[in-house]
This record gives C-alpha cells, sequence and structure tokens, in this order.
C-alpha cells in the first residue's frame, strides 16, 4: 500500500493485468470498431447479431476516394490546419515569451478569457462580416477563425514551455550585448524547440478537428474533412462501410500525431494549467 | 533609414513587453474583442440577418424574452446543465477511479497512456459518427452489447427519454481519460511521510484514501473537474452531429439552440442575447476556477 507514487518496488499482481485489460477495452472499442467496419462490406455492416470475424476489404476505402474529392478535402483541411498554426505561432510566440519573462500575467488572463467564451459568439459575427466582405468559402476566411482556436492556445502553452527556460541564459546573452529581439531569437527559440514542436502538432489538431467554425465558414471550394464527412452523413446514412473509411483516414494521422506529443497533450488540452 | 532602424531597436529595448505582445495582443483583439463587442450589441437589438432593416434598439427584450416566453431557451438551459452535471460525475468518478488503478505498479504505462489518449484527440466527427452507428436502434452493436448482459434494446439516441445520457456516454468515454491523467500527475506529485505515519497508526487502506489521499488531491481534480465543466456547457460537435438537438427539441442545448437561432433563423439579436446568457454561465464557472487555481478552497 505504500506505492503511493506507483513507483514501488511491490510485486506485479498478474490480476493487475486482466483488470487493466478489462478496462481499458472500453476506451479503446469505438476506435477499433470504426475500423474494423471500415474493412467491412455492406452486407456484413448491416448484420445483427454484428460480425466478428471475416474477409477485410479495402473497397470502402477505394470508393471513398473515387466517388468524392477527398484528395481536396485533405488538401483544403492541411491548408486551413498549417495556416492557421503557423500564423498562431509567428504572432503568438513573441508574446508568449515576453509573458513569461517578464511576468504578465494580466495579458495571459485576458486571453484565457477568449478560450472560454462559446465558439459561436465568435462565429456569428464573423460570418455576418465575412459574409459582407464576400468571404466566405475562402482559406483566408477559415484560416482567421482557426486562429481564434490556436492563438491562445499557442500562447498558454508556450509561457509555460518559455518559462522552463533558463533565465540565467538569457541573463548571460544580455551581458554579452544582444537585444531582446536577438535573445528571443538565438537563446530562448531553440532551447523551447520541443515545446514549440509540440505547441505547433497540439495547435495543428485542433484546426483539422475542428468542425463548428468549418461548418459555417468554408463552402464547396474550401470544404474541410470533418465537414465532407458531416455532408456523407446526410445522404449516405446507412453506408456504414464508406463512413467509417472516411472516419478512418480524417482520424489517423491525428492519432499518429498526438502519439509524438504524448508528454504535452494534457497541458494543451488544458491551456498549460496541469502539466499531467 | 539606417537612422530609423536604430530608432526601433532602441525603442524595443526600452519597451520589450509591448513590443513583444503587440502581435498577439492586436489580433486577440481584433479576432475577439470585435466579436464580444459585436454580440453585446446585437443583444440589445433586434435583428435578422435576412432582413434589409437595419437593428433597432429594444433594450432587455430580447432578455425578457427568453425567460418569460420562450419555451424552448428554458428547456435549452435546463438540459445545458443536466448534460453538463450528468457527464462531469460520471468523468470524476470514472477519471479518478481509474487512475488509482492505474496507479498500482505494473509494466507498460506507456502503452496504456498512449491508450488514454486517442478518444481526446481523435476528431469530433468520425467520434459522432461511430458511436451513431454503435447507438443504432435495429443494428447497432450496442444493443448487441446490452442484450448479453440481458438489458435492451434501447433507442438510444432516438429516444428523447435518454438521448441526453446516450450523448453523456459519447462525452464520458472522450474525456474521461483528461481525468486521470491529470489524476495521475497529480498523485505522482503525494508526498510519502503521511502514509508513513498513517500506517504506523494503523489506519486502514480506506481509511488512508478517505483521509489522505482525497484531500491531498482535491485541489487538482477541482480544476480538472471545472475545465470539463466549461467545455460540457459549451459541448457541440457531438450533439449537433448526432441528433441536431433532437429527438424534438430533448437534447436542444444552449449552444446547440443558439446555433440555430443565429445560423439558421438568422436572428442574430436574439441569439446574441442566448450566446451573452451562455457566456455568464460558463463564466461563472470559470471564476470559480480561477479561484481555486489560486488555492482559495
Amino acid at each position: 500500500m505504500l506505492s503511493v507514487s506507483g513507483r514501488g518496488r511491490d510485486r506485479v499482481n498478474p490480476w493487475t493485468y486482466v483488470l487493466l485489460v478489462v478496462l481499458l477495452i472500453p476506451f479503446l472499442f469505438p476506435l477499433a470498431w470504426m475500423f474494423l467496419s471500415s474493412l467491412k462490406t455492406q452486407v456484413q455492416n448491416t448484420a445483427y447479431p454484428p460480425v466478428w470475424v471475416f474477409a477485410p476489404t479495402l473497397g470502402n476505402y477505394r470508393e471513398v476516394f473515387q466517388k468524392n474529392p477527398f484528395f481536396t478535402f485533405t488538401l483544403n483541411s492541411l491548408v486551413v490546419a498549417m495556416g492557421s498554426t503557423g500564423l498562431a505561432l509567428l504572432l503568438g510566440l513573441p508574446g508568449a515569451y515576453a509573458i513569461a519573462r517578464f511576468k504578465r500575467t494580466g495579458i495571459a488572463l485576458a486571453i484565457l478569457t477568449a478560450r472560454m467564451a462559446p465558439g459561436i459568439g465568435y462565429l456569428i459575427p464573423w460570418f455576418i462580416l465575412f459574409t459582407k466582405a464576400k468571404m466566405i468559402d475562402t482559406y483566408t476566411a477559415l484560416i482567421l477563425t482557426h486562429l481564434i482556436v490556436a492563438l491562445p492556445l499557442v500562447l498558454w502553452v508556450m509561457i509555460g514551455f518559455f518559462e522552463d527556460v533558463p533565465g540565467d541564459l538569457i541573463e548571460a546573452s544580455r551581458i554579452d550585448g544582444c537585444s531582446h529581439f536577438a535573445a528571443f531569437l538565438r537563446i530562448a527559440l531553440p532551447l523551447a524547440k520541443p515545446g514549440i514542436v509540440a505547441t505547433g502538432i497540439l495547435a495543428f489538431i485542433f484546426s483539422w478537428n475542428n468542425f463548428l467554425f468549418s461548418l459555417i465558414i468554408a463552402g464547396y471550394k474550401t470544404r474541410t474533412l470533418p465537414i465532407a464527412v458531416y455532408s456523407f452523413l446526410s445522404y449516405e446514412e446507412i453506408n456504414w462501410g464508406g463512413l467509417t473509411a472516411a472516419a478512418t483516414v480524417i482520424t489517423l494521422p491525428v492519432l499518429l500525431l498526438a502519439l509524438f506529443v504524448q508528454k504535452h497533450i494534457v497541458r494543451g488540452l488544458t491551456l498549460g494549467a496541469m502539466k499531467g | 533609414m539606417r537612422h530609423l532602424g536604430i530608432g526601433w531597436s532602441r525603442f524595443v529595448e526600452r519597451h520589450p513587453v509591448p513590443v513583444f505582445t503587440l502581435p498577439s495582443v492586436v489580433a486577440v483583439a481584433l479576432l475577439m474583442a470585435f466579436p464580444v463587442g459585436y454580440t453585446l450589441y446585437m443583444s440589445v437589438h433586434s435583428w435578422y440577418a435576412s432582413s434589409v432593416t437595419s437593428p433597432h434598439f429594444v433594450g432587455l427584450e430580447n432578455f425578457r424574452r427568453a425567460f418569460v416566453e420562450d419555451d424552448r431557451f428554458r428547456n435549452a438551459l435546463w438540459l445545458t446543465v443536466y448534460f453538463t452535471a450528468l457527464a462531469t460525475a460520471l468523468q470524476l468518478v470514472l477519471g479518478v477511479s481509474l487512475a488509482l488503478v492505474l496507479n498500482r505498479p505494473f509494466r507498460g504505462k506507456g502503452l496504456v497512456r498512449s491508450i488514454f489518449l486517442l478518444p481526446m484527440v481523435a476528431t469530433p466527427v468520425a467520434i459522432a459518427l461511430v458511436w451513431m452507428m454503435m447507438y443504432n436502434p435495429t443494428l447497432g452493436v450496442m444493443n448487441y452489447l446490452v442484450g448479453l448482459v440481458g438489458l435492451g434494446p434501447y433507442r438510444w439516441v432516438s429516444n428523447a427519454a435518454i438521448v441526453v445520457p446516450a450523448l453523456a456516454v459519447v462525452d464520458t468515454w472522450e474525456w474521461t481519460p483528461l481525468i486521470t491523467l491529470i489524476t495521475l500527475a497529480g498523485l505522482a506529485t503525494l508526498p510519502i511521510e503521511p502514509y508513513e505515519s498513517a500506517l504506523i497508526d494503523g489506519a486502514s487502506a480506506t481509511q488512508m484514501f478517505w483521509r489522505i489521499t482525497l484531500p491531498l488531491l482535491r485541489p487538482t481534480i477541482m480544476v480538472a473537474l471545472l475545465f470539463r465543466a466549461i467545455d460540457c456547457l459549451k459541448t457541440f460537435d457531438i450533439i449537433y452531429v448526432m441528433t441536431q438537438g433532437g429527438p424534438g427539441f430533448a437534447s436542444e442545448t444552449l449552444n446547440v439552440y443558439t446555433f440555430q437561432v443565429g445560423l439558421f433563423y438568422f436572428h442574430i439579436g436574439y441569439a446574441s442575447s442566448l450566446l451573452v446568457i451562455l457566456f455568464a454561465l460558463v463564466l461563472g464557472v470559470s471564476l470559480l476556477l480561477i479561484k481555486v487555481r489560486r488555492g482559495a478552497w
């Protein structure tokens, strides 16, 4: 019972593994079911009781890419996610550095409020403005709305990473004659690089997954993957194989990226409040 | 030109904070302050985006209408609170229990952690889609699974009586791992001394849990819980994709209702006042959060 930290030398109870498997199956099951369904034929997908053992087919994937401009949707998602992530880093990194180094938590709290407001609150005014400016269904409009999520994320998570950069090194560079800007560029940025990569990946994931903003701002030309899948849903309700194949294609890149930054995911999801 | 450059770098040297924070502050102000101002302005006006007339001032009429006349709003307000309370309670109990189990010694902690990340980062539209398929009343695997233990069949999200719990299950599946991971991080930092003295005093494992572990973890858990509450109040993707607020209005939370009023009926004035109410709700929870983080609890 003294293994409070879980690092004790207690012998591992074999029943622990049985318990673990039982507890973890529910968390894996829906994603596994999505993947399995994407490999089934329509007949197998509509069988009841459900089919568990079957000969897998890639037909659904072929169909998704042949019947729909799925590559265009993927490209749209990439452009918007990379655009908003890049812009958020460009605008947010200097800000996060200054807030961390000069301890301006007031600015940080103001930005936190921005994260708390419901997304629709931003969406309605921007929708009206973009409609008037004839900017609906443009990359610019999508990137700007996704920036609403990405910028507070970059700022808050990066404040934590910049705080981890040893102040002594910055001081030393200042004494050596570095300007504030040079210290930021040559000392802080390289030292915070793992954090920047993690934050960038997180911002990318958030944009890639975004539904609400893209639902309204994206039109036919700029339709992103989540919206594409949602629109399949409306008129192909029962083609589960095709739908789950599309869902798998969307989700897989995100799951792989998440594994790269797993140490920082909790930090990102709680805006740096928790290191997890 | 050279002179200008020198003047600029001297300015940066003297005022690093304003210069460094300028890009993000300007972007936040443009992207976020404008919509907030616009929403506040519109919340006291009546205006349809589809009409040719300009907004006219109605004072607090929109708010009066919401609370006094609009049954759909009151239904939405109640459902929002119901969904949030149910989902966060489920996540809290499951998340903390799981963390206590996972805190035992075993090999493969990294793998478990990776598995836990998947529900949180998977694309919500994809998650909603899979759950819709699993919840299908006639062909879904959920009815098959609960049938194995003699329950059901249920109509899940197509039954008005259980649609909110069914949606709360999806949210719980998605976010319990967050509570677990945060609690695990909290457990890793617990001091060992209180347990040693408790052991000497002959305390049982249960006593140690309730008297030592839980009180020490409380601040961590509270922050995790409030984060979840804030996001549950604003849940949109899952509900909108799976039910669009239906059947009828049985799962129409405030966020979904506001979406319909604003972007379907284009009644921008009324939608703005609903947004103010929703934001007030979120802000209330956020203030609690800030209080907890400052350690006032």
